[in-house]
């Protein structure tokens, strides 16, 4: 018996989903008196992280065909590397490759999910309960999983990281593919070039229709410098090109879930809300007092965001030239 | 072309939630309920239009009970061709790809579209399942599809960005903002879905690998702590040592 996680590299370290996941394992794995089997494709990078967040055993997984993250091969890698481990939860984050995969290791081990888990589950004897948000947030529900193998997929941001003086054994995996053979092609891969993303952003600035215009945004991107956030948009400011389609947060857009959310010349439709009601600290800046985003705010400005913007940018500018 | 599409009956999100039987039971009473946005403006929508350009036929399907039909109506009046509902309790997402694998496995279809998640359960798990389920190639998260010939050309978000992926068919994929514009229906639409057909197929038999415990509505913010916008290094001050965000 044991507990594995599905781990990633981004930007050359670990990610920080793939850490969170690794310490909810860790709690689990505590609880069930096992250890954490962390998994990872290629693994070139420095991956001692994966032991501070809590594995004991670090595999490579190792197939040529792994290189384009294809998720036919990839269920197929870590169906091998769970049967391997004997593998009884299966942990990965909510994120695009979680979305991708958990559903095939699912199918594959006709195994229970919960998709999108906020908290850590609640294990007594047979019983195994795990809860998740539904209804774009408006609720939550406890799930029970009733089959022996459970999977979770875990929702990011749902916990901070906490990393400990410890290492993981790593060794290689040789995954066998030899019939597998899957026909997507990949053409041609687009990155975002933006530093941060979004969904991985503990601190996001937002802006809406109320900034009447694309070219009224450079005071956006500042304050987000200014903290270190990232940008986001409203649905209408990414339907009129105004900003690019993966900064529209919402219900029909990206779900996140930062520390804190700032949400300027936004009215607050219950659509927009729906992707970012789960933010610790919700800012909000509008010249309506009557704006319906206010009901959702901690904090909150009434005032005209061509005035409040510049003078929060100085004063946060003014904040951090004290700290130092 | 042959066109499936899964279609989820959701409650629109403007409407008020509450649940009963102690927490146990999500509270159907006066609630309005809508085709998934995802499945009705991206996938059903861009398989129309495919349809079009193509020929072929499109049909939805959908798991539940007989009270969704007017959903899968509205389904027909935008301009699916026939309709398909698998008479089974769609308690997860497991049992809704299940029963739809179940029935798709020996109709030849070229395409089969999901939606990105239902804004009811929020699983984003039905395509990913269904593509195991079939032995196909899932493209999850299409912000684009054509098709030329047997070979789909699609568009999807990844982590980080978009790929560009060439698949002959048949495949799975799941639609994303991007694929398309929605649709109203018009009268006419409307007055055809009336006679369009709606086949009821009995489920088959299938386990609970997951059941729901109990609900709870997420604990709205009280209050606002207003700040005056001439001051707003009070807010920085605030975030700092109140909120501890910065
Ligand atoms: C099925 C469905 C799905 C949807 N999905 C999404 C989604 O995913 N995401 C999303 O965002 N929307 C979504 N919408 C749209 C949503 O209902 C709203 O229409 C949208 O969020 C409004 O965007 P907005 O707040 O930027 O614009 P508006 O509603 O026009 O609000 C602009 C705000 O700016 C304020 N303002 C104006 N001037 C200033 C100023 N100088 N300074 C400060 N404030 C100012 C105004 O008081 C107002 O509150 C969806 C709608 C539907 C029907
Ligand atoms: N009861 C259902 N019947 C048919 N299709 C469904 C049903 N539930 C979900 N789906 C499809 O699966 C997609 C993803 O759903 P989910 O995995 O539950 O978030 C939806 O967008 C629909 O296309």
């Amino acid at each position: 018996m044991s507990v594995l996680v599905y781990t990633e590299i981004g930007k050359g370290k670990i990610k920080k989903a793939s850490l969170e996941a690794v310490n909810y394992g860790r709690r689990i794995a505590a609880q069930l008196n096992t250890s954490v089997t962390a998994i990872i494709v290629g693994g070139d990078a420095d991956i001692s992280d994966l032991g501070r967040a809590g594995a004991k055993k670090v595999l490579k997984l190792k197939n040529d065909k792994l290189s384009n993250f294809d998720g036919k091969y990839l269920a197929e890698a870590i169906e091998q590397a769970a049967n391997a481990e004997n593998a009884t939860i299966i942990i990965f984050s909510h994120d695009f490759t979680g979305k991708e995969v958990a559903p095939r290791i699912a199918a594959k081990f006709k195994a229970g999910i919960v998709a999108g888990a906020v908290d850590n589950p609640v294990i007594s004897g047979d019983s195994f309960s795990v809860m998740k948000n539904v209804f774009s947030g408006k609720a939550t529900a406890v799930y029970s999983i009733n089959s022996a193998k459970k999977i979770i997929s875990l929702l990011p941001n749902s916990f901070p990281v906490i990393l400990m003086d410890e290492t993981a054994e790593v060794v290689d995996f040789a995954v066998n593919l030899d019939n597998v053979t899957s026909p997507v092609k990949v053409k041609e891969v687009k990155k975002d070039t933006s530093e941060l993303n979004l969904p991985d952003a503990e601190l996001v600035v937002s802006a809406g229709r109320g900034m009447k215009g694309p070219e009224n945004w450079g005071m956006i991107e500042e304050l987000a410098k200014s903290l270190g956030a990232a940008t986001a948009c409203s649905r209408p400011v990414a339907d009129m090109h105004w900003r690019p389609h993966h900064e529209h947060v919402g219900q029909t857009g990206v779900a996140i879930r930062p520390n804190l959310y700032f949400a300027i010349g936004i009215s607050g439709a219950i659509q927009h809300l729906a992707g970012v009601n789960g933010s610790k600290t919700i800012v909000v800046i509008n010249s309506d007092k009557d704006a319906p985003f206010f009901k959702s705010a901690d904090y909150g400005i009434v005032g005209d965001a061509f005035e409040v913007v510049p003078k929060l940018i100085q004063a946060i500018k003014d904040f951090k030239a004290n700290q130092n | 072309m042959k066109i499936l599409v899964c279609i989820s009956n959701v409650p629109d999100t403007t409407t008020k939630i509450s649940f009963t039987n102690n927490d146990t039971t999500f509270n159907t009473a006066g609630v309005q309920f809508v085709i998934n946005p995802f499945d009705e403006w991206y996938a059903l929508v861009r398989a129309l239009e495919l349809k079009e350009t193509l020929g072929g036929n499109v049909t939805i399907i959908h798991v539940g009970g007989a009270d969704s039909e007017p959903t899968i109506r509205k389904g027909l009046a935008i301009g699916a061709d026939d309709a398909v509902r698998i008479d089974a309790e769609p308690s997860d997402a497991f049992a809704v790809a299940e029963q739809i694998a179940a029935y798709a496995k020996d109709k030849g279809f070229d395409l089969i579209m999901a939606g990105k998640e239902t804004i009811s359960y929020n699983s984003a798990m039905v395509g990913g399942m269904l593509a195991e389920l079939l032995n196909l190639p899932y493209i999850s998260l299409a912000t684009k599809l054509d098709i030329a010939g047997s070979v789909a050309t699609i568009e999807h978000d990844i982590d980080g960005g978009t790929e560009v992926v060439e698949c002959p068919l048949p495949l799975i994929l799941s639609a994303n903002k991007g694929m398309s514009e929605a649709r109203i229906p018009n009268m006419r639409g409307i007055m055809a879905a009336r006679s369009k057909p709606l086949t009821v197929v009995a489920p088959i038999a299938s386990d609970k690998l997951t059941n729901i415990v109990s609900y709870k509505l997420t604990a709205g913010r009280t209050d606002c702590k207003y700040i005056d916008a001439s001051t707003p290094e009070k807010l920085v001050e605030l975030l700092h040592t109140e909120a501890k965000a910065i």
